[in-house]
């Protein structure tokens, strides 16, 4: 098929097939997004690292772990030290590099977790209503009251200090949010003449929660994840701070921030290098978050 | 056998001081293959009588029955395969992510159906769509078009009652005179019953065999559409409908 009459089937007016009909509403998302500059800049940064994570080996110009006191503290650029060496001589390129891999791991595993608990508890809430919802809510309350930090001392007393057992305890602090946002819009959905409709034809709570309330609760919470991307990884940096996260020699851009601090002042980059890669990718996150919050809106996809 | 039968029912929203009696005492009955209308202002109750019968009100009491089949607390699946309902607003009746196809296609499988791609593609011809438009989103038809998805939706389960609640109220006039078409060529074609609450008594007067006028909850008076036409009511209020109606088109 050649360019332009794939891009006729893709904008077909009456498109002919499930298949044409799906791809043509991608296709005019992916539109809308790539006429946001600024959402498009977020993707360019975020593929950008996603490459990095994926050819890490090869990118990386030396062992993240090789220590060479003899080379430590050197300032960038330093005999092929792109970004020079941390307090015990490592690259802090290639630890970066291999880092990207833990940041990636670290929101895959929060973008699959809380998100998802979020939206079954929200939405059962908003639907079921009465003594569910009240039940729910209340439950869901206990969680945002519960300090996250506490909750991950807890989980790593329970299960070992690890990355995983750190994200599991992020994500089971940062559901509640997710689950707010997915009772406000059932609510709002619930009682709208499509739903009565669909009940009209007699379909159960099952199918009308998990195939009609949450295509629509689904991107409001995409938006809000991406939003939240850049509090996720400062706070799994946080928790590898102090000890709970990702454990000493393990590239953590967060942990690398922490251990540059004692030398923040005579060797700046050693801090400073992995910071700036935290604010681009959370700024990355973010401006994409906005691009599809136009794409991705309900409200505007029927103008 | 009556095709919709109501007697003494009531509904409310609300409780304690903030109760509202949104249906007093309503009576009435619908002969199958007949076209009732229920006529009134806004907030006289008559949508909410629809409401009640399509079980999407749960607060009410009194005796209903459709078809022969009291009804209680819940509906029955036979219930949902017999009485069907067009709604208002096509803007807000069709699920904005949902194809056509996807609408149809998933009513059909919930009531059972084998052949469904055969069917989705005759119910869209028997609303005058084409099948060009199987596999648009509710965004891509204009209202006309949305609302005749909607009444497929409604056909598609093959009911004997259908309830319409002001299924023209939010289209312009050209379009609504072919819904309106459509609907009474669908009703002759297969002896369809059905309940249709307007405000506008020129459509009742269209579609409706025997109308009910309400005011504030209550049934004030039933008469035939040819007395409605005659002008002939008894009750004030309904003088008053047709007075201020025959105003408003002079």
């Amino acid at each position: 098929m050649s360019d332009t009459s794939f891009r006729d089937w893709l904008t077909a007016d009456a498109p002919a097939s499930r298949a044409q009909a799906r791809a043509a509403a991608w296709y005019a998302g992916w539109l809308k997004l790539r006429g946001n500059t600024l959402a498009m800049v977020g993707l360019v940064v975020l593929i950008a690292l996603i490459l990095l994570a994926l050819f890490a080996p090869l990118l990386a110009t030396q062992d993240p772990f090789v220590q060479d006191l003899g080379a430590r503290l050197k300032a960038p650029g330093w005999e092929g030290h792109l970004f020079g060496t941390d307090s015990l001589g490592r690259d802090i390129w290639s630890r970066l590099v291999y880092g990207a891999r833990i940041s990636l791991y670290i929101v895959a595993l929060v973008a699959l977790v809380a998100p998802l608990l979020g939206l079954i508890i929200g939405t059962v809430a908003g639907y079921m209503g009465g003594i569910i919802d009240v039940a729910l809510m209340r439950f869901t309350d206990i969680f945002l009251a519960f300090p996250r930090l506490i909750l991950a001392l807890a989980f790593v007393a329970a299960l070992g200090a690890g990355i995983e057992n750190a994200v599991l305890a992020i994500s089971l602090t940062a559901w509640p949010p997710y689950a707010r946002i997915a009772r406000a819009e059932t609510l709002t959905i619930r009682n709208s003449d499509f739903i009565h409709a669909i009940k009209l034809q007699g379909a159960g709570p099952l199918r009308i929660i998990t195939r009609h309330v949450w295509p629509l609760c689904i991107s409001s919470l995409v938006i809000r994840v991406t939003l939240d991307m850049a509090g996720i990884i400062l706070t799994a940096a946080g928790l590898g701070f102090l000890g709970l996260g990702a454990q000493p020699p393990s590239p953590e851009w967060g942990a690398m921030v922490s251990e540059g601090r004692k030398y923040i002042l005579d060797y700046w980059w050693v801090a400073t290098i992995p910071g700036l890669a935290i604010f681009t990718i959370s700024l990355a996150f973010n401006l994409l978050g906005d691009g599809l919050r136009d794409v991705l809106d309900p409200k505007e996809a029927g103008k | 056998m009556s095709a919709i039968g109501i007697r003494d029912l009531n509904v409310w929203f609300g409780e304690g001081a903030e109760l509202v009696r949104a249906v007093k005492s309503a009576s009435f009955s619908v002969a199958e293959g007949e076209s009732f209308g229920l006529v009134g202002e806004s907030g006289s109750g008559k949508s909410t009588v629809l409401r009640a019968i399509a079980g999407l009100v749960d607060s009410w009491n009194g005796d209903m029955s459709v078809l022969g089949e009291p009804l209680g607390r819940r509906r029955s699946a036979a219930f949902y395969k017999r009485v069907q309902m067009v709604f208002q607003d096509p803007y807000a009746s069709l699920h904005p992510r949902h194809t056509v196809d996807r609408v149809l296609g998933e009513v059909l499988k919930l009531h059972g159906f084998s052949d469904i791609d055969a069917r989705i593609d005759r119910l869209l011809s028997d609303v005058g769509l084409g099948t060009g438009f199987r596999f648009r989103y509710p965004h891509q038809l204009s209202g006309g078009q949305r609302q005749r998805v909607a009444i497929a939706r409604a056909l598609a389960p093959e009911p004997r009652v259908v309830l319409l609640d002001e299924p023209t109220s939010a289209l312009d006039v050209s379009v609504q005179a072919e819904i309106l078409n459509l609907l009474s060529d669908l009703r002759a074609e297969r002896g369809l019953t059905y309940l249709m609450v307007s405000h506008d008594l020129g459509v009742i007067g269209h579609m409706c065999d025997r109308i009910a006028v309400m005011q504030h909850g209550e049934i004030v008076e039933l008469l035939d559409v040819a007395k409605m036409r005659a002008l002939q009511a008894d009750h004030p209020y309904t003088k008053h409908l047709l007075d201020s109606s025959i105003r408003s088109i002079r």
